[in-house]
C-alpha cells in the first residue's frame, strides 16, 4: 500500500504552493503550537520516543533520547537548538526541498525542539551554496517574527525563542554535529573530540542539540498526529515516513515521501520510473547518500529500505539519497570519484583520514585502470580497515564504506581488470 | 579517586584524568605524537589509541576520561593494529630522510617507527612534497616532515600566547605556518623545536652540525635572565653546540627563553683568552705574571670593585672576601643603581616563588615587562591567567600577551583580593625616588606570613648572589656612583659592563676581568681573561632565591682561567693571600654554598625602602632589546639576526648605557 496523499507531512515538497505563512497555515502549520508547548518539554520528548522517531541526517540516533541528554535545570548557561542545514552528501537534496518549500515546518519545528530542550536560541546552519534556500528561510524567519511566531512569548506560548540562519562557506565536514559547532563558533570546521558531547558542551560551551533539518521537520506534525500515526508507518523501531531522494539510472529521478521499510525495488519502480532499461539492467544501488556500501541487483531485489534492513545487508540507510547505477556504469571509477571526494573533503586532523583517504584514492585510480596487481586488492581493503573506526568522526568511515561495498560485491570486476591491463601490456611489448 | 584495570593491573587515578594517564600509573607505554602534558588535548594524531572494554571501537588514550571500573587493553591485537595501521599513515608521506634529518637520533617517529610500525612500506604512490616555510632566524623548518600533531600550534596559542601559527588547507593538503611567511615573534620561540616530535621545526643554528649521540651533556643553569632556567649543554670536544632546557616543574616547567638557548655562538667570539696590559697608553698582549705584577704593584690606595650580573658566586665572594682584606668597603654589585634594600632577604627575591604565580588571584606588575626580562616567568603569568589571575600593569604600554589593566601606583587593584602579588622589575628601582618606589610596591603586596606576595623580578643570573653574598658598600664605603665620581683611585671590574665605561673618571687604575672585550675592557689597564658561565663550576642564585648549581661544559679559551682561581691568584700578588686552595675550600667559607635549591625567606617585621613621594616621571623598562643585553648575547651573531629581524630600530640595549 502507498503512502496516501492525507499522510504525507511535506505537502508541498514539490512547491506546487507557495512556502509563505499564509500558505503554510492553510496546510496546516503553526496550527496549535502554543498548545504543543504548554505540555511541557517531558511530555513533548515522551510522545518524540514514542513515535520511534530516529535521526534523519544519516546516523539514525534516536530523536526523542538525543532530547532526553539535555539537562533538566541550568546552571546558569543557556542551551541552545543547532539545526544542521549543511546538507553536502552526494546523492542528498531533500533537505533542500524543506527549506525551498518547506520553512514553516522547519521553523515550527524549531520552536517546539527549543521549548522541548529548553534552549533559548536556535542556530540554523544551512550550506553556503544553498544561496536561495536561505533567503527563503531568512524571509520565513521574518515572517514568523512579524506574525509573533518567534521571539518573545513565541507564538502565544509563553516561551521566548529565537532564531537564527547563519550561512556556511560550503566544507562537508561542517555537517558533522561538532565540527558544525565549531564552524558556527567562527573557528575552523574540525570535529571534536567526544566525550564530552554537545548535550553537555556544545556550542559556545553550551547544552547543544544539533538535529537534522527533516528530523526537526517532521516534529509538528507527529506532535499533531500523534506518537502513534507517526509509528504505524514502517517496521518496529524503523517507524515514520521518509523523503527518498531517488537519483541515477532512473526514468524519473525524484524526491519522494514514502513509508519507511518500504522495498527498494517498490520504491524506484513506483516514484522514480523504474530502472532505466527495466529492472535487470540495474547494476547496483548505493542506498543512503555516499557513505554507504553500494548493494548490487541480488540484494536490491528483496531489501527494505529502513536502518535495520541495510544494516543487516552490511548497507545503511544514511540520509536516503539512493543512487540507482544501470549496468552501463563504470562501477569502478564512480566508486573513485566517491574516494577522490572524501580525500578532498577530509579536515587533515587525524592521521589515519587525512593520510589514507589519500592513498585509497590513489590505489583507486590504479584500480580504474585496472594498473594494479591483484594482491593489491587485498592491500586496499586493509588499508580501509587501518583507517574505519581509528578516527575523531566518521568521514573517514563514510569515506572507506563505499571502497569496502565495492571489493565485497565487485572483487571479480576489479580482477577481470587487472587481467585485461597486463593483457594490454603484453600485446604492446609483443608488438613494439 | 577511580579505579582503572589496565591490562590486569589495578591503579587507582584522580576522577577526571585520562586513560593515558591511567595506562602510565600502571607503568605501559603508550605511543603518542601529539599528546603533550603542557598543551591542551588534540586527540588528533590516533597513535595513543587503547581498547577500552564495551567500546566498540578503540579509543584516543589522551582524550578518553577514565570511569570507575573501567578495564582498558593496551596490547591486545586490536591495539596493536591500531597503531600499526597509524604508523604507517604516518610514514606514508613522510620523507624518511632520517640521513640528513637533524632530529635523527632523538625523533618521536623514529623511536615509535622502531617500536610499533611495520618492517617494509606498502606504499607505492608518490609522496606528498610541502614547501619550506620561513618562520624567522631560529627556527629552521622541513615541512615535509611534519606530521601534522599540531603541538607547534598550541605551544604558540596556549603556551607563547603568540598565534602566529595555525594550519591552512584540509587533509592531505594541510600545512602547518604562519600563513603570511614572517617570523614567529615569541622570546619562547626556540621551545618549538623541542615540542616537534619530528624534524620539521629543528634549530637553525644548530643545522647540520652534530648528531646527539656524539654530544657530551652537562647540566647547568641559564644565566642570561634571571629566572635560573635549568640546561644542559650539549657540547662535542671544546665547543658548544646546542643549550636545551631541562625540566624543573618549580622553575620553568620545561621551557627556556630563546636568548639562553641560543646565544651560545657569541661565547665564541670577542673573547679574551689571555691577559692584557696598557703601556704607553696602549693595550698589549702580556703573560699572567706581567699582568699579576702591575695589578699588585697599581691596585693599591682607595680601591674598589664592582660586579657584573652574570658572574657566579665563587667568584663574587672571593672578590668581596679580597676586598676585605685590603680593607675597602667600597663594593658594589648594582651596576644599573637600583635603589635594592637588601637589609632583609625578603626585600629583594621573588618571594611567593615562581609555581606560587598560579595560586594568586591578582597581580601587579610594577616598572617591569616580564615577557623580555622572563619569558618563562612571563609564560607562567600567561598560564595563570588563562585560569583566572587578574593582571594590571603600572608603567609603559607593552605586549604581555594576556590581557591586562593599566594602572598607577595610586591603584586599589589589589585591594580585595585573597592572595595578591606585585611583581616589581629591577627598573623600577633604577631611579632617584627607587627606595620610594620599593616601599609603595611592599604596602600594595601586603605581605603576610601566611602569603609573601611581594616579588622582585630581577634581570639577569648573578644579580641576587651578589646580593647574597653582600657585595654592598660597607660601613663609609663608596657605591658604583661614588666610586665613578673620583672616589677611588683603582677599581676592579669583574664582568661588569652594565655601565658606560667612559664615567670612569681618567687616571683611575681599572683592572677588568670578564670574558668578553666590551667597552668595560677597551677601558682597562689589565685585563684577566676569565671563564663565561659554560666553562666553570659555579653557584648561581635566581630571582627566587633558589641556590643552583652549575658545572663546567668546557673549558676556558686559551689562557682564561675560572674567576675565583684569578682572585685567589691576585690575592697572592697583592700580599693578601686568601685561605682557600681549592673550589671546595672556598665553598667552606660561606654557607651560601652548602645551601641547595629554594630558600625561603621568612617575613622581616618592617618594611623595606624609604616611603616618600614618587616622581611622575613615567617608568622606564631597562630590556629595549631582549636579543642583545649582555655581553655573550652582543657578541652573538645568531642574536643579532634576531635584533635585525625582529626590533629594526633597535635602541640601546641597556637603559643605562
Amino acid at each position: 500500500m502507498p503512502l496516501s496523499d492525507k499522510d504525507r507531512i511535506f505537502t508541498n515538497l514539490y512547491g506546487f504552493q507557495p512556502w509563505n505563512l499564509a500558505a503554510a497555515r492553510a496546510r496546516g502549520d503553526w496550527d496549535g503550537t502554543a498548545a504543543i508547548i504548554a505540555r511541557g518539554r517531558d511530555a513533548i520528548i515522551e510522545e518524540i520516543k514514542n513515535s520511534g522517531l530516529r535521526g534523519r541526517g544519516g546516523a539514525g540516533f534516536p530523536t526523542g533520547m538525543k532530547w532526553s541528554f539535555m539537562p533538566k535545570s541550568t546552571d546558569g548557561r543557556p542551551a541552545y537548538l543547532v539545526v544542521n542545514a549543511d546538507e553536502s552528501e552526494p546523492g542528498t537534496c531533500k533537505d533542500r526541498d524543506i527549506l525551498r518549500h518547506e520553512p514553516h515546518k522547519l521553523i515550527e519545528g524549531c520552536l517546539i525542539a527549543g521549548a522541548a530542550i529548553g534552549a533559548c536560541a536556535g542556530y540554523i546552519y544551512i550550506r553556503g551554496e544553498y544561496a536561495r534556500e536561505a533567503k527563503v528561510l531568512q524571509a520565513a524567519i521574518e515572517e514568523a517574527y512579524e506574525a509573533g511566531l518567534l521571539g518573545r512569548n513565541a507564538a502565544g506560548s509563553g516561551y521566548d525563542f529565537d532564531l537564527y540562519v547563519h550561512r556556511g562557506a560550503g566544507a562537508y565536514i561542517c555537517g558533522e554535529e561538532t565540527a558544525l559547532i565549531e564552524s558556527l563558533e567562527g573557528k575552523k570546521g574540525m570535529p571534536r573530540l567526544k566525550p564530552p558531547f554537545p548535550a553537555a558542551v556544545g556550542l559556545y560551551g553550551c547544552p547543544t542539540t544539533v538535529n537534522n533539518v527533516e528530523t526537526i521537520a517532521v516534529v509538528p506534525t507527529i506532535m499533531r498526529r500523534g506518537a502513534a500515526w507517526f509509528a504505524s508507518f514502517g517496521r518496529p523501531k524503523n517507524s515514520g515516513t521518509k523523503i527518498f531522494c531517488i537519483q541515477g539510472h532512473v526514468n524519473k529521478p525524484c524526491n519522494v515521501e514514502a513509508e519507511m521499510s518500504i522495498p527498494l525495488r517498490e520504491l524506484i519502480e513506483r516514484y522514480a520510473g523504474g530502472v532505466r532499461g527495466g529492472w535487470d539492467n540495474l547494476l547496483a544501488v548505493i542506498p543512503g547518500g555516499s557513505s554507504t556500501p553500494l548493494l548490487p541487483k541480488h540484494i536490491c531485489d528483496e531489501v527494505l529500505m529502513d536502518f535495520d534492513s541495510l544494516r543487516e545487508h552490511k548497507s545503511g540507510l544514511g540520509t536516503a539519497g539512493v543512487i540507482v547505477m544501470d549496468r552501463s556504469t563504470d562501477i569502478i571509477k564512480a566508486i573513485q570519484r566517491l574516494s577522490a571526494f572524501y580525500k578532498h573533503e577530509s579536515c587533515g586532523q587525524c592521521t589515519p583520514c587525512r593520510e589514507g583517504l589519500g592513498w585509497v584514492n590513489r590505489m583507486m585510480l590504479r584500480m580504474v585502470e585496472g594498473r594494479a596487481e591483484v594482491e593489491e586488492i587485498d592491500l586496499l581493503e586493509q588499508v580501509t580497515r587501518q583507517i574505519e573506526g581509528h578516527t575523531i568522526c566518521a568521514l573517514a568511515d563514510g569515506g572507506v564504506w563505499p571502497v569496502q561495498g565495492l571489493i565485497r560485491h565487485f572483487r571479480p570486476l576489479m580482477e577481470e581488470r587487472i587481467a585485461a591491463y597486463k593483457a594490454r601490456q603484453r600485446q604492446r611489448l609483443a608488438a613494439e | 579517586m577511580a579505579k582503572v584495570i589496565v591490562d590486569g593491573i589495578e591503579v587507582e587515578v584522580p576522577q577526571g584524568a585520562s586513560v593515558l594517564q591511567a595506562c602510565e600509573a600502571a607503568g605501559k607505554e603508550i605511543p603518542r605524537f601529539c599528546y603533550h602534558e603542557r598543551l591542551s588535548v588534540a586527540g588528533n594524531c590516533r597513535m595513543c589509541l587503547v581498547e577500552v572494554e564495551k567500546a566498540p571501537k578503540p579509543v584516543a588514550s589522551c582524550a578518553y576520561p577514565v570511569m570507575d571500573g573501567m578495564k582498558v587493553f593496551t596490547d591486545t591485537p586490536m591495539v596493536r593494529n591500531a597503531r600499526r595501521g597509524v604508523m604507517e599513515f604516518l610514514l606514508i608521506n613522510h620523507p624518511l630522510d632520517c640521513p640528513i634529518c637533524d632530529q635523527g637520533g632523538e625523533c618521536d617517529l623514529q623511536d615509535q617507527a622502531m617500536a610499533y610500525g611495520r618492517d617494509v612500506s606498502r606504499f607505492t604512490e608518490t609522496k606528498r612534497a610541502v614547501k619550506d616555510k620561513y618562520v624567522g632566524p631560529l627556527i629552521k623548518t622541513v615541512m615535509t616532515r611534519c606530521i601534522h600533531c599540531t603541538r607547534c600550534i598550541r605551544f604558540a596559542a596556549e603556551v607563547a600566547g603568540v598565534p602566529d601559527l595555525g594550519a591552512t588547507g584540509r587533509g592531505e593538503t594541510m600545512e602547518v605556518g604562519t600563513y603570511v611567511e614572517k617570523a614567529i615573534a615569541s622570546e619562547l620561540s626556540g621551545n618549538l623545536i623541542d615540542i616537534c616530535p619530528v624534524g620539521a621545526l629543528t634549530s637553525r643554528p644548530y643545522a647540520f652540525t652534530a648528531r646527539p649521540w656524539e654530544l657530551t651533556k652537562t647540566d647547568s643553569i641559564d644565566v642570561l635572565d634571571a629566572t635560573g632556567v635549568p640546561i644542559r649543554i650539549d657540547t662535542r670536544g671544546a665547543e658548544v653546540m646546542r643549550i636545551l632546557p631541562r625540566q624543573d616543574d618549580e622553575v620553568n616547567e620545561e621551557w627556556m627563553g630563546d636568548r639562553g638557548r641560543f646565544s651560545f655562538d657569541g661565547l665564541k667570539r670577542r673573547r679574551l683568552d689571555r691577559p692584557w696590559v696598557r703601556r704607553d697608553g696602549r693595550l698589549v698582549p702580556a703573560t699572567w705574571g706581567e699582568a699579576l705584577e702591575v695589578l699588585a704593584r697599581r691596585f693599591r690606595g682607595r680601591v674598589g670593585a664592582v660586579v657584573g650580573d652574570t658572574v657566579d658566586a665563587e667568584a663574587i665572594f672571593a672578590l668581596r672576601e679580597l676586598m676585605l682584606r685590603l680593607g675597602s668597603p667600597n663594593l658594589d654589585c648594582r651596576q644599573d643603581g637600583a635603589k635594592i634594600d637588601a637589609r632583609e632577604r625578603a626585600y629583594y627575591v621573588f618571594n611567593s616563588t615562581i609555581a606560587g604565580i598560579e595560586q594568586a588571584d591578582r597581580l601587579l606588575i610594577i616598572g617591569s615587562n616580564p615577557r623580555v626580562e622572563a619569558p618563562v616567568i612571563n609564560a607562567r603569568i600567561r598560564k595563570a591567567v588563562l585560569a583566572g589571575l587578574e593582571v594590571a600593569h603600572v608603567g609603559p604600554p607593552v605586549d604581555l600577551t594576556y590581557p591586562h589593566r593599566r594602572v598607577g601606583l595610586d591603584t586599589d587593584f589589589l585591594e580585595g583580593a585573597a592572595r595578591p602579588m606585585v611583581i616589581l622589575g629591577r627598573g623600577a628601582l633604577a631611579r632617584p625616588d627607587g627606595a620610594a618606589v620599593l616601599a609603595r610596591a611592599w604596602e600594595l603586596a601586603r605581605p603576610s606570613a601566611e602569603w609573601n606576595g611581594f616579588n622582585l623580578l630581577h634581570l639577569f643570573g648573578g644579580q641576587v648572589a651578589a646580593l647574597d653574598l653582600g657585595f654592598l658598600p660597607g660601613p663609609g664605603g663608596l657605591d658604583l656612583a661614588g666610586m665613578l665620581a673620583g672616589g677611588v683611585d683603582a677599581l676592579w671590574l669583574l664582568g661588569a659592563d652594565g655601565f658606560d665605561a667612559a664615567r670612569i673618571p681618567p687616571g683611575v687604575f681599572v683592572v677588568y676581568q670578564g670574558h668578553h672585550g666590551e667597552a668595560a675592557a677597551a677601558r682597562a689597564d689589565v685585563i684577566l681573561p676569565g671563564a663565561a658561565y659554560t666553562e666553570k663550576d659555579g653557584t648561581w642564585v635566581n630571582t627566587e632565591g633558589r641556590v643552583q648549581q652549575a658545572f663546567a661544559a668546557v673549558v676556558p679559551p686559551g689562557e682564561a682561567r675560572e674567576d675565583w682561581k684569578i682572585i685567589r691568584a691576585a690575592s697572592a700578588a697583592l700580599g693578601v693571600t686568601l685561605p682557600f686552595d681549592t673550589l671546595a675550600e672556598l665553598r667552606e667559607q660561606h654557607p651560601l654554598f652548602a645551601l641547595r635549591g629554594l630558600v625561603r625567606t621568612p617575613l622581616p617585621d618592617s618594611p623595606p625602602g624609604e616611603p616618600g613621594p614618587i616622581s611622575d616621571e613615567p617608568f622606564v623598562l631597562p630590556i629595549r632589546n631582549y636579543w642583545q643585553c649582555d655581553p655573550i648575547t652582543r657578541a652573538s651573531p645568531t642574536m643579532a639576526e634576531c635584533a635585525r629581524v625582529f626590533a629594526p630600530a633597535a635602541a640601546p640595549a641597556l637603559a643605562a648605557e
